[in-house]
């Protein structure tokens, strides 16, 4: 009995975001368009990830590199580290811990910040005040974050590189401008185009996702964690399904 | 007297509970209606289906003649402009300042106007419920009595010929309730305003009501001056003074 009732809740559930989706696409992104809170959104959901971006991307790099050495030592191609680390991290790495670690800090946060929002009646006044809190809300956060993560991917793979490179250069002696002549000579168009091409989709769904949860929900403060907490859950998971859905379709366009 | 608002015959139910049951009333011009009743009674309900943030599932609403659930979203945008709404919890956005709060309807409202005219305007609504000096301050700086009066003024910003309160003093001392029922009433004369104030503190209908309409079962169960409910021997009427 409880498991038919969890089956429905989940096609409930599903439903009602794909419907919070479309009302996304039929009216949050008509005009009149709220720019200047795009900008802010975009300040504070990309500019202000950054330095959270930076430190788990270099850290990511480094130890990414420490862990492979063995292995490549023990197959006698060292000299490869910088390949294939360059390729991991810029195919899936890269974009899927930026991701991940983006879902953490934004989605709880737009879960949670809409939440309060909710139930204090503040969406409330201000569609009383003849503001869309949809446009103003839901559409400048989705956008924000469909435009910031890609942004951040690129500059977190850079920096992610950077520390393979001093992760290379622990236990031998790389130059700089080798190691990435290496690392961009073993990357293709193919390599680059469907990994910086997801992040679009990562963003979008971890917008949705933490603009949904806050926007439906209930119960007080303890609603809104709930909504914090349950908007990083299912942002993680749509990174996942989204990262899955990638690879096939990659694969059919012969881009693996 | 001319009636700014009609409701007629209104119906709303969520799931199998039936909170507004054929319920029906009206405004006057200049007309202060406080709407009396239990809590969970439907009061809220009944405000927030004249505002349009609730559909009712059949009636009426007349405001200024225009049947609200017929407006779409741009007549409703429209309309709102001549009607305030005073939250329960106030609303204040918590993250803007006071000048901010009371600005942001402005601006979408008013485009044309000068930062000069806004500046103006803020200062103008801060000072009629007496906290100019709270300008720049957050919110969460401010005490129970001041969101209220902060609150009173972003509702009152745009000028709406009528205003709706929810519980304006709820949750507050008996002398900063008073305060609040005055400046209602110096608003109301001040800008001749028509309103309707739901609550359930008798000091606020004492003070604030024209006309008192008791919600009882969904509907509007009685209607008449305060004196005429204090005197009356209906049972139902009766508990609200004892």
């Amino acid at each position: 009995m409880k498991f038919t009732a969890n089956i429905r809740e989940f096609f409930g559930e599903t439903g009602n975001l794909a419907e919070f989706t479309g009302r996304f696409f039929s009216i949050g992104i008509k005009p009149r368009f709220e720019i200047k809170e795009l900008f802010n959104q975009c300040y504070l959901i990309g500019y202000k990830s950054l330095p959270l971006i930076a430190l788990t991307g270099f850290i990511m790099g480094l130890v990414l590199t420490m862990q492979l050495r063995p292995s490549l030592v023990t197959y006698g191609v060292e000299s490869q580290l910088p390949v294939m680390v360059g390729i991991a991290i810029v195919r899936e790495i890269g974009p899927v811990i930026t991701a991940l670690i983006f879902a953490g800090k934004i989605a709880s946060s737009i879960g949670a910040e809409l939440g309060s929002m909710k139930v204090t009646e503040q969406i409330d006044a201000m569609e009383v005040g003849g503001t869309n809190p949809f446009k103003y809300l839901v559409a400048t956060r989705v956008l924000a974050t469909t435009m910031m993560l890609p942004v951040l991917t690129v500059m977190g793979d850079a920096i992610c590189l950077f520390g393979a490179y001093i992760g290379v250069n622990i236990r031998s002696v790389t130059s700089f401008h080798l190691f990435f002549t290496q690392v961009f000579h073993s990357l293709s168009f193919g390599d680059l185009l469907p990994a910086f091409t997801k992040t679009f989709f990562f963003g979008f769904a971890i917008g949705i996702v933490g603009c949904y949860k806050g926007y439906n929900s209930t119960k007080g403060t303890q609603g809104v964690g709930n909504s914090a907490n349950s908007a990083v859950v299912l942002s993680s998971v749509m990174i996942f399904l989204i990262d899955l859905l990638a690879v096939q379709f990659t694969d059919i366009l012969g881009l693996n | 007297m001319e009636a700014v608002i009609v409701i007629e015959h209104l119906y709303k139910r969520f799931g199998a509970n039936v909170v507004l049951n054929d319920f029906s009333l009206e405004v006057g011009k200049e007309e202060n209606v406080v709407v009396l009743g239990k809590s969970g009674s439907g009061k809220s309900v009944l405000i927030k289906c004249i505002i349009g943030l609730l559909r009712p599932d059949s009636g009426t609403i007349k405001v200024f003649g225009e049947n609200i659930p017929d407006l779409n979203h741009e007549e409703l945008d429209r309309m709102r402009t001549k009607i305030g709404f005073l939250f329960q919890g106030n609303a204040l956005y918590d993250s803007m300042t006071v000048r901010e709060n009371l600005e942001f309807s402005l601006r979408r409202h008013w485009i044309g106007f000068s930062q000069q005219k806004i500046d103006g305007l803020v200062m103008e609504a801060l000072e009629n419920v007496g906290l100019p000096h709270t300008v720049e301050m957050m919110p969460a700086e401010l005490s129970g009595g001041m969101l209220k009066r902060v609150a009173l003024a972003r509702t009152m910003i745009l000028q709406p010929e009528i205003i709706l309160y929810d519980e304006p003093t709820t949750g507050l001392d008996p002398v900063t309730a008073r305060e609040i029922d005055n400046l209602i009433l110096k608003l109301q004369k001040k800008y001749h305003t028509s309103s309707i104030i739901i609550t359930h503190d008798m000091n606020c209908v004492k003070n604030t009501a024209d006309r008192v309409a008791l919600l009882l079962d969904g509907k509007c169960y009685a209607q008449g001056k305060y004196d005429e409910f204090e005197r009356s021997t209906d049972q139902h009427i009766k508990q609200f003074f004892e």
